[in-house]
Formats: structure tokens, C-alpha cells, sequence
């Protein structure tokens, strides 16, 4: 019988219209094509035309259609009706919850701006948050920066004018070796997966260093399963083998770095360390032409790298002179270093050696004429076929600062930064720290703050201390305890105003941060800080407002909840002021729009500040006349002006046909969505590589707005402001830190880089395996586990023990553990797994969940089987018996040390879930529908 | 039974790169948004928000640790759909011709109208790639998005399936086997591209590219003794160092 095949339509009708906006179901910001049907998102695909992903789409943007149908979405304002964590609410109107807000906050501006802690999470509209914080008058604003990855930009920019993921990117078209240090599966989502497939395609090589071979590491040609902690090491011994070797761009040293500036060498000086500059305080150089010194920027100039400068009997010696003292010592050595970091000396070597094969041997010309800042053009592009990328992984360690320095310094001597096949940096970078601001905190009644609240400082001159020297931050950020925390200590902030350290505060006000749950160390500690009263009565930290799209962990802990919209209902702008969209080869920004409009009484975060400020009389947010200023959000992206024709969106602006800089444009906002809701300028050729040093990239920039003038920089091999604090320390100038951080500050701010080992604070010698977290690339913190769909993929998280810990302790897969750290114990299922360093266990981060919390039933496996490592780890360490509150984050940055945890790990009987395992909370939501079948068109 | 054609005038089928493949999902959640909207019923999730959520998906993504006589262990990530079998068993086994493959492309399809929902497919397919929906009862699998490579409503260069639109590393290709010249074919050719479990006689169309050799800058690997030139050192001493910067610079 012959089958009769059915005929059916290949050419279905696909959707009504095709909305163009920016994903959020992580900080990728993808550009997505939201199909509509009958009104409704029928399906999420990557925009094409888009520069981030063009038209791929990770699993998290294509399951978005389950996050804007998600149950666990807020439906109203809240006000707290029952005890705090209790979860007894009730539905007020925004009427309500506007005045409640502006009942609190009134009377603390009028008094004293600083009690409010004003904190964002996940926050990807940090240039207006700041600017409504900055107009409130507090110092105590930041966003997430701060346990994130502040060591890695805080690293970069202080040591070149940017770093990794929104500042940089490998030139994916012309490298030929790309190095991958620690955990970065989704910074940089998206794009460094379209990499490593691009480079593969080429037959280029990818070696991931990571404790866990997992995604990029598993694909990666060469796994180097590094002790953690020790990466800083391993990049110092690399540096040690090339310096020796000579596999170093002695020229790119001499012209675009500090390598031939000349470092103070009188021992007596007040100076002493710091580089010599002449009177308009340029850096000096000796010129190997004339022999004399010379400011390093001058025409002709050709700097010495080995010159030494007598004067008065003292010789002044170069950067590159110190670094090779440094560097060549046999403490660098492979063989040194070897059994610290798990690597071999040999495999070291071998490492080191493909590096400057490919460096140079593999070194190529691009056929482009430029000119640098000294005038002087360059008939050709030099490449150099090498780049790296790292995030969290390196920086989320107490010495991960220094690391994340080492690596920039490894780019750098290998002369693979801005050039064709190494890193390059995205407008608005390269951008040295001495352009950004620097951290403001003089606070008055009744008066917006005296500037900008983050920024780099230069020396102890710009910390953000009171008169009595004590911090004026609550997360200490920019005191002492941690001089160059560039994005603030969010993770310090409940613990402190608990502890009234430095002081107390009135309101605690946060958005997007799960600080109750997966967002804080010590999650049990901050729940009971968020709860606990005094004698009188009253609760610790009187007034939280937190404003979040779901019922995440954190609702039940405020008093008043701001329900947000999610990300398809509402404007946004991902603004050259804040974290843009750039690439290597141009500038672009990009907006969301409410492709649908809210089904609920929710209303976008920042349009609800635009009315909070308004109501608060705040100048940014008032008319002369006193009314409110900016309808919404969508309002205040059009109209606001940072400086006159300088707004948060760069392109059509004018008439429709400025870019960076022009007049308002009331029909903005339609030509970004006419035009896919992104806008793109490219760098011309000639422009687009050299950019720190390149006259043409400079003059593109200031006519971008980027800059107001030209500034060409030298790379910061050496970082003058760190060894002014040195010189504090030394007892040096007025400005002193107290006695108890003198040896620390001497010890950790070198102005070169250096390791030390983070094991002894934590009591290594104890607790001697390292237990990590990673993020899987189909989920992002807890948002995913919401998701109906993402939830399937990753709905528990056994904590993955390597074979020999297995065996050492009798586990078998399925087992139970408890693991101990010098803070807390829980007690988890184990799986085990063989492409594992062998004394690190590790699980995926912000699966487990609150039993009531997402809308989930309690029984869900993310409740039951799932944990959070965050149980183990404080935000102070341990005791050292001084009765000082010693914090667990980076001396230099404040930068959350997650992965400086150590434990120790025993079989376990089973029992019947994690443990710890915590009380429900009352669902503000109820729960999910049992069965989906999602289909809008019909 | 259905019979199977005796050949088809085209083989799609996809190239997926093992090689490449991050283990992201990216083409499971594609493939779920886009079939749960369009051909036949949607891809039903039951106890969605509870504690045993069990959904349909056409392609899931598996990882396998591999455990080298030499060397480090290694995780390999392995989609796995409907590889579109020119003997495949899972049509020739259904008793009421729903299941069927296309004479003009080879695609392997369900006709959910015709389908009982007996699971005989599914228990033949030696790969586990069909999936029986738990709410409409009949059995789901990959269409290679036949909905989507000749639809006229799509710009033509969307007209592949979506987890090929979607794959951020572009592990996925897709492409005409029949056709010595495709992209598919020559990259089947150039890397080695293999069979899911040839002995089973399904005769798949769609091909892995094996991974790579691994860690092969490693003791024991061989480029150990090429590359030691590399690091000869220029000094033993800093001072030494430094009379190489001067004479290096000299070339400047």
C-alpha cells in the first residue's frame, strides 16, 4: 500500500507584528523580536540587526514568555500588616504608598539626608538611580557592583581605563589564543559564546583556567583545573617566565605605558614611591634621544625604559626597572609556585611558552595608517593574536584586586591591548580612573549630595570620611577599611546599620536585591538583623522599602513593597552614562519599551521615583513651580539633559539626526523603536584600534561626547594612588589611618601586583577544601526558578564533590553530606564529578529557595533538595580576637570574598531536606497553575 | 505499519558540533517557545510550578563526563532531538500511518490527528527522542521546524529551524545531506562526522562533529619539546634584563 503522505502549511501565519526591545533575563541585554498575536507575546527570538547578540538568544531570553506570565509576579502595593518576615500584607493603592514613602523620607531629608541607605541590586538604570539618590542628598547609595565584580573593573580601569565584559571584548576576528580565568558563564553572556564558536570555527585555541570544567571550560582546548585563590599566583609565574624569556612588547612598554616613568626613589621623601612629574604633574620620562628628562607626551619623545635619574644622590629608577626586580625573583618561578597553585611547573611552562608563541610568532600587521598622541603615524596596526577574559571567578576573592591587576599586567607586557587579535575596550572606554569621578559624600539637610556618590579615588585625600576621620558611608565604602571600593559594599549594609557601624540609618530602601535570600552572606544572620527589635520595641533598622516584580524571599522583610512591572511592560534606557551596549567598533545604546502593558497595579520602578521625587520636592524631580518634573520614566530618558545636549540616549537626537551630543528629541523614543530600539554609531576605521593612544579614536570620542577634550593616558603597570595610601600608612600626610589597618594597608596596596593567600583568614589549616558557586547559563540568580521552563533544566543543585573527596569520605552519588565552615553547617545531597580540582566542591548558585517564596509549591524540589552555600559564608571573618568587625570582602575594594570559602565535608544520614531548612513564608501571590499549555494564537 | 519511502529527493538534517556545544540550553528553550506555539498542540508542562515538573521538549541537552585513560577528565555536552533516521523504526511500528517520513525532504513527522497516542514510536527509537504530551495525549517531536524552513511569512534567512537561529555558539547547522555540496555535508566531511549509534541500522541523517583532541599543552602531550625554545631566557639576572631592553629598544 502506498502511504499518502498529508499535505500541511509550511507557511503559517507567524505573528501580527514583531515588537523590538532589549531582553533582561540577565545583564547581557540582548536585543529580542517579541512576536504578538491577538495582543499577546506569542514568541522571543535574538534581534539580527542587534550589535550585542545578533539574533542568537540564550535560553533565558527565549524563555521570557514564561517570566511575563510568570505567577510569582507582584499584583499591587503592599503595606506590612503582621510582624516583619511574617508575610502578612495588605493591597494599599499607589496613592498609599506614595504618601507613606514620602511620610518617611520627608522628614529624614529635611533632618538628615544620610539615614537613608538607598541600595539597587540587578540594577541596569544605576545613572538614574544615583542621580534620584544624589538629589535625595545621601552618601549611602550603590548598586551590586560591590559583591559582583567591582576587583575586576575597579582592577582594569585603575590599571588601563577599562577591563572585561562591558568595557572590553577579545577581538573575536583576528585572536588566535583566548585565555579564560574563573567562573564567567553569563559575563558576558551571549557574546562570549558567539566568541569561542567563531574562534573554534578558525581552529584557534581556548584554554580555560577554572577549578570546574564546565561550559566554556568544557569546550575549552586546554583545561588548568587551578587551585582557587591562587590565580594571581599562577598569572605572577607566567609573567616571571615571559619577563625572562624576553616575550615582551618592549615597544608598546616605552610608548604607551608607565614602564619608562620614573618612580621616587628618596627614601625620606614624603614622595617616596610616587612617579616624577613635572610642574602640570606629567609623568617623566627619560628620552633616549636627548638622555634628559621630559615630560612623556611630548613629540619625538622617545621614553628609556632602563634610564635611571641621579639627582641630589638619589637615583630614581623606572617602573620596568622595579617590575623585573620583582618579577625575575625565583619566588616567581614555576617551581615555586607549582604546588600553591595545583599546576605543574612543567605544564606552567608549557602555558607560558604558547603564550608567546602565539603573541609572537603568530604576530601580524593590519594595513591601516594612524597617528598617535605624540604625533608620530604608524605606517601599520602591530597585532598580537592573544586575549583573555575573566569576571567573578579571579575577582571574587580577598586578593582578587591584585589578581585581576596581574592579569591586566600580563595584557599589557604582552603588548595585547588595543591592538588587532588582543582585548579592546568599547566606547565609552578606554577611560582612565583620573577622567572618572571621584566619591562624594558632603551631606546637608535639605540638600541634594555634593556630587557623584562612586568613583576612583587618587589618595587618602578622596576618601569618604566624616571630620573625626570615621566613615560617612554605612557600607564603610572608601574608608580605610577598603580605600578603592569603586561600586560601594552592598553586602555590608544591612549588617552595619544593624550594628549602627558606622552609624545608624532610619530607612533601608532597595530594589532588585534578594537580600534575604541568595543576595547576602550569612542569609539566617540578616533575616534575624532585618527582624530583630530593641529594648523599646522597635525594629533594629526602623523602615524598609524594597521594591521588586516578584515575590522573591525579600518581600516578607519590608514594610512596604513597590511592585514593579517586568521587563516587556516598561521604558528603560541602557545609556552610554551608565552600562551601555558597546562594541569594539562603536558605540550603541538601546531601550525597552512596555512592548505589553501591565495586567496588574504595577508601575515601573523608576517611573515611581520620578513621583517619589516629585512629591519629595527634589530639584532633579521639580519644575520651578514645584510640580513634578518628568511624567515617567520614559519621560525623564527624553528629556533629562546631564549636560546641555548630553542625555541618557546618544543617537537622533536633535532633529532626529545628532548623535552623542544635541538637543532634545520629544520623538526619541520612536525613532529607537523604529530603528529595532537600539541605536549604533561606528568608530571609522583607523579609529578603532590604539584607542588610548590613537588622535583619530580621541577626536571621534569628544565629538561623541564621550569626552570633552582629547585625553591620551599612559597604562598604569604601576598604580601611583595605591602606594599613596602606602604612604599614609607609613605615617605620611594628614589624613592617617587608624593603627589597627597601618601594616594591612602597607601589605595589600602595592602598587605593583602581588598575591597573598586568603586561607589563613578563613582558617584553611581547619577547613582545607574550597567550596564554590556558579551561576548555570540557562539561569540567572533567582529569577529562573519562576520560570516553568528554566526550572526544568535546573530545579535542584547537589553540591559536586571531586573523585577523590568521594571516596575519601565514603560518599556514593545520592549521599548526604554535611559541610561545615568556621560560620555554619548545612547538610546536602552530593554528585560527584571527576573534571573537578580536587579539593573544591562546588553547586550552582540561587537555586534553592524559600519554602512560599516564587509562587512555587513547597514541596518543590528548589525548597526541599535545593541550598545556598550562602549559609556557610559571613560577611565578617571569622573572630581574631581583637573585637574588631573584620569584613569578608577585599582590603583594597570592599569586593564580597564568596569564594574565599573554605569547609570541611563528613557523610551525612540522609534527611528529609537541606538543612538548614527555614520556616515557610506567606506567599503574597499564592501559588502557580498545576498545568500549562501556553499558546496565544489560535 | 507505515511504510517509509524508498528515498527522499532531499536529506535535511543537522550538523551538531560536540566540539563547540556550551551546554546552554539555548536551543532546548528556542525549540520549546516556538513549537509550543505553532505546529499541532502546544508543548504542555504539568505540575509547572510544584514539586515533580515534568514538560514535553523536542531536544534536550545532556552532559556526559569522559573519564581518558591519560589525562584530565572531561564533560561533553550532547543535544539530542529527532535524528530524522532514513530506516527509521519509528515510523515503520505505527499502526495508523501518523507518524510518517516526507518524500521531498526526509523530515520525520506526527500527524497528531491520526495519532492514538499508543507510544509504539516512542518505544522504538533507540535515542529517546519522542515524547509523549501528558496534556493532548499525542506524541510530540522534532518537525526540524518544517513550519519554519520554507515558511514565506519568515525573511528568508529565519527560514531554518530555531534552535539553529538561536545557537550562540553556532554549534547547530543546518542543511540538505544530499547534497555533496551543502554546508552540512562538507562540514560532515572536513571534521569527521559520525552516527549516533550506527548499530542500530537506523541510517540517521543528522551528524556529530566529533570534539577536538584535548589538553594537549600538557605533560605527556606532545608539544612540549617545540615549545621550549619559547622560554630561553634572554638573562639570568635582572641587570642582564635589563641590557636586553636596551639592545631591543635600539631596534625602535
Amino acid at each position: 500500500m502506498t502511504f499518502q503522505q498529508p499535505k500541511i502549511n509550511t507557511s503559517p501565519h507567524v505573528s501580527d507584528e514583531v515588537r523590538k526591545t532589549t531582553c533582561y533575563m540577565c545583564a547581557c541585554r540582548c536585543g529580542i523580536n517579541v512576536h504578538m498575536k491577538d495582543g499577546k507575546v506569542a514568541y522571543i527570538e535574538g534581534n539580527r540587526d542587534h550589535p550585542v547578540n545578533q539574533g542568537v538568544l540564550c535560553a533565558k531570553g527565549s524563555a521570557g514568555i514564561m517570566q511575563v506570565n510568570a505567577p510569582s509576579r507582584l499584583r499591587a502595593p503592599l503595606k506590612r500588616v503582621g510582624e516583619r518576615g511574617s508575610g502578612e500584607f495588605e493591597e494599599i493603592s499607589w496613592d498609599e504608598a506614595l504618601q507613606i514613602a514620602t511620610d518617611w523620607l520627608a522628614p529624614i531629608r529635611k533632618d538628615d539626608p544620610s539615614k537613608l541607605a538607598f541600595f539597587t541590586g540587578r540594577d541596569q538604570s544605576q545613572s538614574f538611580t544615583s542621580f534620584f539618590a544624589q538629589n535625595f542628598g545621601t552618601p549611602n547609595y550603590a548598586a551590586h557592583g560591590g559583591f559582583c565584580s567591582v576587583n575586576m573593573a575597579a582592577a582594569g580601569i585603575y590599571t588601563m581605563g577599562g577591563a572585561f565584559w562591558e568595557f572590553g571584548q577579545p577581538d573575536w576576528d583576528h585572536t588566535k589564543l583566548f585565555m579564560l580565568f574563573g567562573v564567567a558563564e553569563d559575563h558576558d553572556s551571549n557574546p562570549i559564546k558567539m566568541g569561542i564558536g567563531k574562534i573554534k570555527a578558525r581552529g584557534a585555541r581556548v584554554i580555560g583556567v577554572n577549578p570546574i570544567r564546565t561550559g566554556y571550560n568544557a569546550v575549552a582546548d586546554d583545561w588548568v583545573g587551578i587551585t582557587p585563590g591562587t590565580d594571581g599566583l599562577f598569572i605572577l609565574s607566567l609573567v616571571h617566565c615571559l619577563m625572562k624569556a624576553g616575550k615582551i612588547d618592549v615597544n608598546y612598554l616605552a610608548q604607551f605605558t608607565n614602564a619608562p616613568c620614573l618612580i621616587n626613589g628618596d627614601e625620606k621623601s614624603p614622595e617616596f614611591g610616587l612617579l616624577l612629574r613635572d610642574d602640570d604633574g606629567k609623568e617623566l620620562v627619560i628620552d633616549r634621544a636627548t638622555g634628559k628628562l621630559t615630560p612623556f607626551d611630548q613629540k619625538g619623545v622617545k621614553p628609556d625604559l632602563t634610564a635611571t635619574h641621579r639627582h641630589a644622590g638619589i637615583s630614581h629608577r623606572t617602573v620596568m626597572q622595579h617590575m623585573a626586580e620583582r618579577y625575575l625573583s625565583d619566588e616567581y618561578a614555576p617551581e615555586a609556585v607549582a604546588e600553591r597553585v595545583g599546576i605543574s611547573a612543567k605544564r606552567i611552562r608549557i602555558l607560558a611558552a604558547e603564550i608567546a608563541r602565539v603573541a609572537f610568532d603568530e604576530a601580524f600587521e593590519l594595513d591601516q595608517e594612524w597617528t598617535d598622541f605624540r604625533g608620530e603615524t604608524h605606517k601599520t596596526m602591530q597585532g598580537r593574536p592573544v586575549s583573555f577574559h575573566s569576571m567573578r571567578g579571579i575577582s571574587a576573592h580577598a586578593n582578587g584586586f591584585q589578581t585581576c591587576r596581574a592579569l591586566h599586567v600580563l595584557q599589557i607586557l604582552l603588548g595585547t591591548v588595543e591592538v588587532p587579535g588582543g582585548f579592546r575596550f568599547k566606547p565609552p572606554y578606554p577611560k582612565p580612573a583620573t577622567a572618572h569621578p571621584k566619591p562624594h559624600c558632603g551631606v546637608q539637610p535639605d540638600c541634594p549630595l555634593d556630587g557623584p556618590h562612586l568613583g576612583f579615588v587618587q589618595g587618602p585625600d578622596d576618601l569618604a570620611l566624616k571630620e573625626d576621620g570615621t566613615p560617612a558611608r554605612i557600607d564603610k565604602a572608601f574608608s580605610w577599611e577598603n580605600p578603592m571600593s569603586a561600586h560601594g559594599l552592598m553586602h555590608m549594609v544591612i549588617s552595619n546599620a544593624y550594628a549602627g557601624d558606622p552609624y545608624k540609618i532610619d530607612t533601608l530602601f532597595m530594589y532588585m536585591a534578594n537580600m534575604s535570600w541568595n543576595s547576602s552572606m550569612n542569609t539566617r544572620g540578616v533575616i534575624d538583623m532585618l527582624t530583630d527589635k530593641d529594648e523599646n520595641g522597635d525594629y533594629v533598622i526602623p523602615r524598609i522599602i524594597y521594591s521588586d516584580a516578584y515575590s522573591s524571599e525579600m518581600v516578607a522583610y519590608a514594610d512596604l513593597i513597590l511592585p514593579d512591572t517586568t521587563y516587556l511592560e516598561r521604558h528603560d534606557c541602557i545609556s552610554l552614562l551608565d552600562r551601555p551596549i558597546c562594541e569594539a567598533d562603536a558605540a550603541a545604546d538601546a531601550i525597552r519599551w512596555p512592548v505589553i502593558e501591565p495586567d496588574r497595579d504595577v508601575r515601573g520602578f523608576q517611573s515611581v521615583l520620578c513621583e517619589l521625587g516629585a512629591k519629595l520636592g527634589l530639584p532633579g524631580f521639580t519644575n520651578e513651580d514645584g510640580s513634578q518634573k518628568y511624567a515617567d520614566y520614559g519621560d525623564y530618558i527624553v528629556n533629562h539633559q546631564r549636560k546641555p545636549g548630553i542625555g541618557p540616549l546618544a543617537g537622533f537626537r536633535g532633529d532626529g539626526s545628532d548623535t552623542g551630543r544635541g538637543d532634545v528629541n520629544p520623538d526619541q523614543l520612536d525613532r529607537y523603536i523604529e530603528n529595532g530600539g537600539f541605536f549604533v554609531e561606528h568608530i571609522p576605521d583607523g579609529a578603532n584600534y590604539y584607542k588610548p593612544w590613537n588622535a583619530a579614536y580621541q577626536d571621534w570620542a569628544v565629538g561623541m561626547g564621550l569626552f570633552d577634550s582629547p585625553q591620551p593616558y599612559l597604562f598604569t603597570l604601576y598604580v601611583e594612588p595605591m602606594r599613596r595610601f602606602q604612604l599614609a600608612a607609613e605615617g605620611h600626610g594628614d589624613r592617617q589611618p587608624p593603627d589597627h589597618l597601618r601594616e594591612r594597608i602597607k601589605a595589600t596596596m602595592d602598587p605593583l601586583p602581588i598575591w597573598y593567600d586568603p586561607a589563613p583568614d578563613n582558617h584553611g589549616d581547619q577547613y582545607p577544601i574550597t567550596a564554590l558557586t556558579q551561576r548555570p547559563m540557562a539561569m540567572y540568580h533567582s529569577w529562573g526558578s519562576q520560570n516553568a521552563w528554566l526550572r526544568q533544566l535546573h530545579g535542584h543543585n547537589p553540591l559536586y564533590l571531586p573523585t577523590k573527596l568521594m571516596r575519601k569520605n565514603g560518599l556514593s552519588d545520592g549521599d548526604w553530606a554535611k559541610v561545615t565552615s568556621p560560620h555554619g553547617e548545612i547538610t546536602v545531597p552530593v554528585l560527584e564529578m571527576a573534571a573537578l580540582n580536587e579539593n573544591t566542591v562546588w553547586t550552582w548558585n540561587a537555586i534553592g529557595k524559600r519554602k512560599g517564596a516564587w509562587a512555587l509549591d513547597e514541596n518543590a524540589p528548589e525548597a526541599t533538595k535545593g541550598f545556598l552555600l550562602n549559609h556557610l559564608i559571613h560577611e565578617l571573618l571569622p573572630p581574631k580576637g581583637d573585637g574588631l568587625r573584620w569584613a569578608n570582602s577585599d582590603p583594597i575594594t570592599g569586593q564580597a570574598a564568596w569564594f574565599d570559602l573554605k569547609v570541611r565535608i563528613e557523610k551525612a544520614p540522609a534527611p528529609a531536606e537541606s538543612q538548614p531548612a527555614m520556616e515557610p513564608i506567606k506567599s503574597p501571590v499564592g501559588k502557580g497553575p498545576k498545568q500549562l499549555a501556553w499558546k496565544v494564537g489560535k | 505499519m507505515t511504510t517509509l519511502p524508498t528515498s527522499t529527493d532531499r536529506k535535511l538534517g543537522l550538523v551538531i558540533d560536540l566540539d563547540t556545544c556550551v551546554g546552554c540550553h539555548a536551543c532546548v528553550i528556542s525549540c520549546k517557545g516556538w513549537n509550543t506555539e505553532n505546529y499541532g498542540a502546544p508543548l504542555a508542562d504539568t505540575d509547572a510550578y510544584g514539586s515533580d515538573p515534568s514538560g514535553t521538549f523536542l531536544n534536550r541537552v545532556h552532559s556526559y563526563e569522559v573519564q581518558p585513560e591519560q589525562g584530565e577528565a572531561q564533560l561533553i555536552h550532547f543535544p539530542k532531538s529527532c535524528l530524522h533516521c532514513e530506516d527509521a523504526p519509528c515510523v515503520t511500528v505505527c499502526p495508523t500511518g501518523a507518524s510518517y517520513k516526507r518524500v521531498e525532504d526526509g523530515i520525520v513527522l506526527v500527524n497528531e490527528s491520526d495519532c492514538i497516542g499508543c507510544g509504539l514510536c516512542a518505544w522504538a527509537c533507540p535515542y529517546g527522542a519522542r515524547e509523549m504530551d501528558a496534556v493532548e495525549k499525542v506524541m510530540k517531536k522534532c518537525t526540524l521546524c518544517v513550519d519554519r524552513i520554507y515558511n514565506e511569512n519568515l525573511p528568508e534567512e529565519d527560514r531554518e529551524p530555531a534552535c539553529v537561529r538561536t545557537c550562540p555558539a553556532g554549534a547547530r547547522h543546518f542543511g540538505d545531506f544530499a547534497d555533496p555540496d551543502s554546508n552540512v555535508s562538507k562540514l560532515t566531511a572536513e571534521r569527521g562526522g559520525m552516527d549516533l549509534m550506527p548499530e542500530q541500522g537506523t541510517k540517521p541523517v543528522n551528524k556529530y562533529l566529533p570534539p577536538r583532541p584535548k589538553d594537549t599543552l600538557s605533560e605527556g602531550a606532545g608539544d612540549i619539546d617545540i615549545l621550549a625554545p619559547y622560554l630561553e631566557p634572554v638573562a639570568q639576572e635582572a641587570s642582564g634584563f635589563l641590557g636586553w631592553l636596551d639592545k631591543t629598544l635600539e631596534k625602535f
